[in-house]
């Protein structure tokens, strides 16, 4: 199998095959045996070397993936070069539109853009307010906003799409 | 002693002292409101009563609907935990008039140290320091003479107020009116009264706090100091006991103060005695607490006491089972509270289900929690889950501690704040206890990078692995966790079996 990998913005080559008992991974050309036991839903160790690790994933509302190595987070994004339904993520995270979602039930305090705006990414869209705090919610992509599907004063639950920038 | 104990609260203390009600052999009875059901404190209680809708003021905040279930289930006391109606001198006497006992200091203590202004009149008379200031609330003209004559920064408080709000900092003249007019609207929208006071601002204090115990015979006591300056926007993020900058002497003083404070409101059961700590260590009251707090477990640890124990007893007027010269402060505690809010996105609110928890124990590690696994975090409530707190020999080993045990633990599903405690056990001002109340502000306002990140290759490995080994059509569902799949990623014999687990999964 064969995936590219990004942690924190970083790209690897990886190319994982099964052995009799341990995983052979090739990783940006260095060779590494891994022996892999999922010890809990979300929870890998992984002894190399005699080196153990244990792995924790979470992954986010917007489906955001994290490995979690004692106290480090890693932000990681898998891609199968070879699998449709990756190359459909990837048009959908990187070419396509973008729905921007509430995290939690809230309301909508004030809404920063209009439709048909240019927005880059990191740009606030608009300011939401839960638990009686006030979060700003930002562009995930550099595009256009194509749609807001809200209102200021408008109540929302977790889920619901708020805008969609292509 | 009690039969049976209503606690009135709900998430960790309600846990706490459910626990503490087992070890006492009393039957504990829970209140829950519809969001509630599945919380911890129900699932431990021995008795458990549904009282309303998720809003605080239609169940946990409504005292006749917690009258009528302390009725009906036959409790004879009432625990009120921190927060809520434990402090809330009208629910005290309802209780009492109702028959049952109030956990907690009489009515009248309450109400006096209720208001931070009346709280003063009485204390000034005590003897007790203060920071200069009005005893009095006070209009805009007569604010503006006192901070001419004490000179600025001054400090404009709400007299109702507590948890930093109707608080304003006032640097010179020509700021005082507009703080001194937002301070009023804020104070009459949070507390319901607008009256305004004004002190003199202690520059990078120190918010030290002392507990005291008192019994229903006159006896009252001091447990030693918390270090409470770890605090982000004026909410208590970490305390620790002893104080890296309380030595025996001071301790006394302070206590004996405190004590003091106590005896003049006439008060028993546990309280707090809040100082503030300037930098030549002079302390100044600030307020008292007239409930539990929730630190309390730093103290027990230091003194080996439990006072959620101790509470039952006093309650049910047994006398102090032990005299000052009897308390003992020994080793150093530290603790964490862990909230359900994202530290990397402003310290947002971060409900939600809690997929994974991995939780530390061994050594030295204490975990007071409301939360397990599977359990959906309420937006309704406060977002405290857990308090970890690491007890060691010296303030070091604490911290080594602490460190240790934070690596260990992992909650998914939900952010909460775990990596900042991390952050700030590692801060050389901390370990050094230079600490103030502005603290975790610089901090926060000092760019940061983990220097953990070492392992990126073993989280590529990792993530290849979880993917490699996750049933197809699961991966990529946002949000959503896959189900479960087996608790092996050793390289299966057989893809069939994974197979068709997927297509049973499909067609269900």
């Amino acid at each position: 199998m064969t995936y590219d990998v990004v942690v924190d913005g970083k790209t690897h080559q990886l190319e994982l095959t099964r052995g009799d008992k341990t995983w052979r991974c090739k990783i940006d050309d260095q060779e590494i045996e891994v022996d892999a036991a999922l010890t809990a839903r979300d929870v890998l160790s992984m002894l190399v070397g005699g080196k153990a690790y244990e792995i924790k994933r979470e992954r986010s509302l917007q489906g955001e993936l994290h490995m979690v190595i004692g106290s480090a987070r890693y932000a990681v994004d898998v891609q199968d070069p070879r699998s449709l339904r990756t190359r459909r993520a990837v048009a959908g995270t990187e070419a396509g539109p973008q729905r921007l979602k509430a995290p939690m039930p809230g309301k909508i305090v004030r809404v920063m853009v209009k439709e048909k705006d240019e927005v880059k990414a990191g740009q606030s869209i608009l300011v939401m307010e839960a638990m009686k705090m006030q979060n700003e919610m930002k562009s995930p992509k550099n595009g256009k906003v194509q749609k807001i599907l809200t209102a200021e004063g408008s109540t929302v639950n977790a889920g619901d799409t708020l805008a969609i920038i292509e | 002693m009690f039969k049976r104990v209503l606690i009135a609260n709900r998430g960790e203390i309600a846990v706490r002292i459910i626990r503490a009600c087992r070890e006492m052999d009393i039957e504990s009875v829970a209140v829950f409101s519809d969001v509630d059901r599945k919380a911890l404190h129900v699932r431990k209680a021995d008795y458990a009563y549904h009282i309303g809708p998720p809003t605080a003021s239609e169940s946990y905040l409504n005292a006749a609907k917690i009258l009528d279930v302390a009725r009906r289930s036959g409790a004879e006391a009432i625990h009120p935990g921190y927060g809520f109606l434990s402090e809330n001198a009208r629910f005290a006497t309802a209780c009492a008039d109702a028959g049952f006992k109030f956990i907690g200091p009489t009515p009248e203590s309450m109400e006096m140290m209720g208001s931070k202004t009346r709280a003063r009149q009485h204390m000034k008379r005590a003897g007790v320091p203060f920071v200069p200031g009005s005893e009095h609330g006070l209009d805009i003209e007569a604010a503006e003479r006192l901070a001419e004559q004490i000179g600025y920064p001054v400090m404009l408080k709400a007299a109702a107020g507590g948890g930093g709000k109707g608080m304003r900092m006032v640097k010179s003249p020509d700021e005082l009116r507009s703080a001194y007019e937002n301070a009023c609207s804020e104070a009459q929208r949070s507390f319901g009264d607008n009256e305004v006071y004004l002190e003199k601002f202690i520059t990078n204090p120190r918010h030290v706090e002392m507990q005291i115990f008192g019994d229903e015979h006159g006896n009252v006591v001091y447990l030693g100091e918390r270090e409470c300056s770890v605090q982000r926007r004026h909410q208590k993020v970490m305390e620790e006991s002893p104080s890296p900058i309380v030595d025996e002497d001071m301790r006394q003083r302070m206590g004996e103060v405190a004590v003091r404070v106590a005896k003049a409101a006439n008060y028993h059961n546990a309280g707090t005695v809040e100082f503030l700590v300037d930098e030549q260590r002079n302390f100044y009251f600030l307020e008292m607490n007239t409930r539990l707090q929730v630190e309390h477990p730093v103290t027990e640890l230091v003194t080996g006491l439990d006072l959620v124990h101790l509470q039952m007893h006093v309650a049910s007027g047994e006398k102090l089972p032990f005299q000052q010269e009897d308390v003992r402060v020994r080793g150093h505690a530290i603790e964490c509270r862990v909230y359900a809010e994202d530290p990397d996105n402003n310290f947002f609110p971060s409900p939600g289900q809690i997929t994974r928890l991995i939780s530390p124990s061994g050594p030295g590690i204490r975990r007071d929690s409301g939360m397990y696994e599977g359990w959906k975090v309420p937006i309704e409530y406060d977002p405290l889950l857990a308090k970890l707190i690491g007890y060691g020999e010296t303030r070091d080993d604490t911290i080594d501690r602490l460190l240790r045990a934070l690596y260990e633990y992992f909650v998914g599903g939900i952010k909460t704040n775990i990596s900042l405690f991390r952050r700030i056990l590692l801060d050389p001002d901390f370990r050094a206890g230079k600490l103030d109340t502005g603290f975790l502000d610089r901090l926060l306002a000092r760019p940061y990078h983990e220097i953990d990140g070492q392992h990126p290759l073993m989280a590529a490995i990792g993530a290849a692995i979880f993917a490699a080994t996750e049933p197809k059509g699961t991966f990529s569902e946002a949000g959503g966790s896959s189900p479960a799949n087996g608790n092996s990623a050793a390289p299966s014999p057989s893809n069939w079996r994974r197979i068709a687990r997927t297509e049973s999964l499909r067609t269900r």
